[in-house]
């Protein structure tokens, strides 16, 4: 990802910012212009809570070059406790214990770089809550 | 007007290599390590993860202990002897990620594995100098050691954070006193454009670390007149199990005083990571009233000594984020040299 672009979306990669429509109260990721619930133009813009569960989830073993290092790795769609749904790769996890509506939380890592001497991108990935 | 820490984080990977493991690879003798340097395991950072990662998460909790508006953060710094680029800081993401931009100061700091404290004792002279409200300090690295080297049997990777203010009713332990001991000394080194640091093999205990951390400690004790007994607990660089336990010993110090923060047996030397993260093992547990010694190492050399007085936000602070023996023991995957190689990039790829 060219730096301006990833650099551009900084709130919501790295603060995880959502909107929240001020009519209805939908929540959205990434945050957009219309309400498509009630067509409300007005949010207010929040960080989510970093944690969720796996809706759906599947293994990636064969991915763009960009990926290709840290092949085979699970990928999975998260529903966020603030509501919104979000993809996200789901580490430190062997495979098999990746389970739909498993507690995950989301931590800041690595996305992926260019080359060795390229910028690096950050955000988020999921990993198993526990407590 | 005391000042002190308000909030404190750790972090630590959960991927994890046995001594055994390392020392199988090169025909080494594991017991020695284990017994000889009372190392068993230590961390080993994913390949996304690294010392901004690390930082991040380590003062997302320092955040969620402090409970404040992280606007009011005046000053982000990072010390690491790691940081991900050669040039572009690590400070600005970290700050960037926790919501402390724009209106705050940023700076890396390096030395060897001084660079952590270094971070608190500025964010706390500001702070105490009024410049700033808050001030966070992070001590952050994932080290390499060389292959089949000494240091590849303890070079880990671990954060601690530490958010520093005045408000009486944030305290979680003031500061009280603080003191450096700085010498030129050439113990262990790396050259720009090199992959594994250099050291100075025996040189790195006697002239080096007991030398400065001794007149480190024995500096502040005469400055404060403190004693040794004075305190419940001290926690000092620990590059392995053994030179904490004997800088301990050589200055009056007992075993029961340094063996909450001494988490490298399990954890290995997390470099501008270790005192810091140790310090919060210690405030994971410690009651209010309790003094705390803290001296960190840097090869090069110097040592910063801090001491803290336990405030009475600790019990109720501490439960706001995971603790940091419960972070070491924390969904643990232990993994093989191979692994660990490919993680390291010890491995050469293909050019592409
Ligand atoms: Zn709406």
């Amino acid at each position: 990802m060219p730096p301006a672009r990833s650099w551009r979306t900084y709130p919501q990669g790295y603060m995880l910012e959502a909107a929240r429509c001020k009519k209805c109260g939908k929540t959205f990721f990434p945050p957009r212009l219309v309400c498509n619930k009630c067509q409300g133009r007005e949010f207010e813009r929040f960080n989510m809570q970093r944690t969720g569960k796996v809706v759906t989830h599947t293994v990636i073993r064969t991915p763009s070059d960009e990926f290709s290092g840290e092949a085979p790795f699970a990928v999975g769609v998260i529903e966020m406790d603030d509501g919104p749904r979000l993809t996200s790769q789901i580490v430190d996890v062997s495979f098999d214990e990746v389970k739909i509506g498993m507690p995950v939380k989301l931590e800041f890592r690595r996305l992926s770089s260019e080359g060795d001497a390229g910028i690096i991108n950050y955000g988020h990935k999921a990993v198993p809550a526990r407590t | 007007m005391a000042v002190g820490i308000i909030g404190y984080g750790a972090h630590i990977p959960r991927r994890r290599i046995k001594v055994e493991e390392i020392a199988k690879v090169w025909g080494a003798d594991a017991p020695s390590f284990k017994k000889g340097l009372e190392l068993l395991q230590k961390s080993v950072p994913a390949l996304d993860e690294d010392t901004i990662t690390l930082s991040v998460e380590a003062a997302r909790n320092a955040l969620a202990r402090a409970g404040i508006d992280p606007k009011d953060i005046g000053a982000v710094y990072i010390g690491s002897e790691s940081h991900p680029y050669a040039v572009k800081p690590s400070g600005t993401t970290v700050a960037e990620a926790i919501g402390a931009t724009p209106d705050c100061h940023c700076a890396d700091f390096e030395f060897a594995c001084k660079a952590g404290s270094e971070g608190m004792f500025v964010a706390y002279g500001l702070v105490k100098a009024g410049l700033i409200k808050y001030g966070l300090g992070v001590g952050a690295d994932t080290s390499q050691g060389a292959p089949g080297d000494a240091l590849e049997y303890s070079a880990a990777a671990g954060a601690a954070a530490f958010i520093m203010g005045a408000d009486d009713n944030l305290m979680i332990a003031t500061i009280d006193e603080t003191y450096a001991f700085m010498t030129d000394t050439p113990d262990f080194w790396r050259r720009e454009h090199q992959f594994y640091p250099s050291h100075g093999g025996r040189f790195t205990g006697e002239p080096a670390y007991f030398r400065t951390v001794t007149g480190a400690v024995t500096g502040l004790l005469d400055k404060t007149g403190l004693k040794p007994g004075d305190f419940k607990y001290a926690v000092f660089h620990q590059p392995n199990g053994k030179f904490p336990k004997r800088a301990a010993k050589l200055l009056g110090f007992s075993f029961e005083q340094i063996e909450v923060g001494r988490l490298v047996p399990l954890l290995g030397n997390t470099y501008s990571g270790s005192s810091p993260l140790g310090l919060t093992a210690v405030l994971d547990v410690a009651d209010p009233g309790d003094r705390i010694l803290m001296c960190s190492y840097g090869s090069g050399a110097g040592s910063d000594v801090f001491v803290f007085t336990v405030g009475d936000r600790v019990r109720k602070a501490r439960e706001m984020a995971p603790k940091t023996r419960w972070l070491l023991d924390e969904n643990v995957k232990y993994v093989e040299y191979g692994e660990y190689a490919k993680l390291r990039r010890k491995i050469r790829l293909a050019e592409k």
